[in-house]
């Protein structure tokens, strides 16, 4: 039996697995989601117990921070990575991640230029540009009084 | 309680499928990726529309890194409200120092306690 391209091409897609995109999408929203309501659990507890919003939202990140460098320490972190892409990488997670990872593997480069200096080779430039959008977002709302 | 804890989960899990949609379909790394998400974050939260996000699912808008970014717009707002000009300058690093100083103390740390991992 003769079959064109696009005949090929449908009777591939019927055959093979659900895109990759669709899998990481999944794992993405469900790894992801889960430690944003783990972050609300914390806030809600915090706020519960009378801490200011404000604080509250830093002690979140500060909580998931910590966790995540502990995750890190052992190993389990790149282990849920591998599966949750942007589901760890996206959360406040991925930036603790980012610091933490870096600082324990390149330790053995020295504790100035191994450790301190790779730290931030990704939250650098996160820093960098979050800092200097910022910045210019104040000097914008400042001489045009919108603040 | 259980409504704060569902929207959280949505609006968190979305903006990370945004995020991993990102790295499969464009050829941008992850670094690039988390980079982008705090910039967005910062001009989101200056034209006003995650505010009323943040108001909605809580922390769902907040732990992700979009959330940093608001938090860094939002942080200089504050301060030029405070103290006027200097506020331009001191916003953005007041408002993220409670999360970059455990991150750097944490990895410190973890630098001295924990061995890397075999390669």
């Amino acid at each position: 039996m003769s079959v064109s391209k696009d005949e090929y091409k449908k009777m591939t897609d019927k055959a093979s697995p659900p895109s990759p995109v669709v899998k990481n999408c999944l794992f993405a929203f469900f790894v992801g989601g889960f430690i944003c309501m783990l972050g609300q659990v914390i806030f809600d507890l915090l706020t519960m117990y009378g801490i200011s919003d404000d604080n509250s939202r830093a002690l979140v990140g500060m909580v998931l921070i910590v966790l995540t460098a502990i995750l890190t320490g052992i190993g389990v972190f790149d282990k849920i990575a591998k599966y949750a892409g942007a589901g760890t990488m996206v959360p406040i997670t991925g930036f603790a991640n980012s610091v933490a990872s870096p600082a324990m593997e390149y330790s053995s480069e020295g504790r100035i230029l191994g450790t301190a200096a790779n730290m931030f080779k990704i939250a650098g430039p996160v820093i960098v540009y979050g800092c200097s959008s910022a910045v210019l977002y104040g000097a914008i709302i400042y001489i045009f009084g919108l603040y | 309680m259980g409504l704060d804890l569902l929207k959280a989960f949505v609006v968190g899990g979305i903006i990370c499928v945004i995020g991993q949609l990102l790295i499969d379909l464009t050829k941008l790394t992850p670094g690039k990726v988390l980079t982008m998400f705090v910039v967005i974050g910062v001009l989101l939260g200056a034209v006003g529309v995650y505010e009323p996000l943040v108001e909605f699912a809580g922390s769902g808008a907040t732990v992700p890194l979009t959330g940093f970014g608001y938090a860094l717009a939002k942080g200089v707002r504050e301060a030029i409200q405070e103290e006027g000009a200097m506020g331009i300058i001191k916003g953005a690093l007041t408002a993220s120092s409670a999360g970059i100083t455990t991150a750097v103390v944490c990895g410190l740390i973890l630098s001295v306690v924990a061995k890397p991992k075999e390669k």
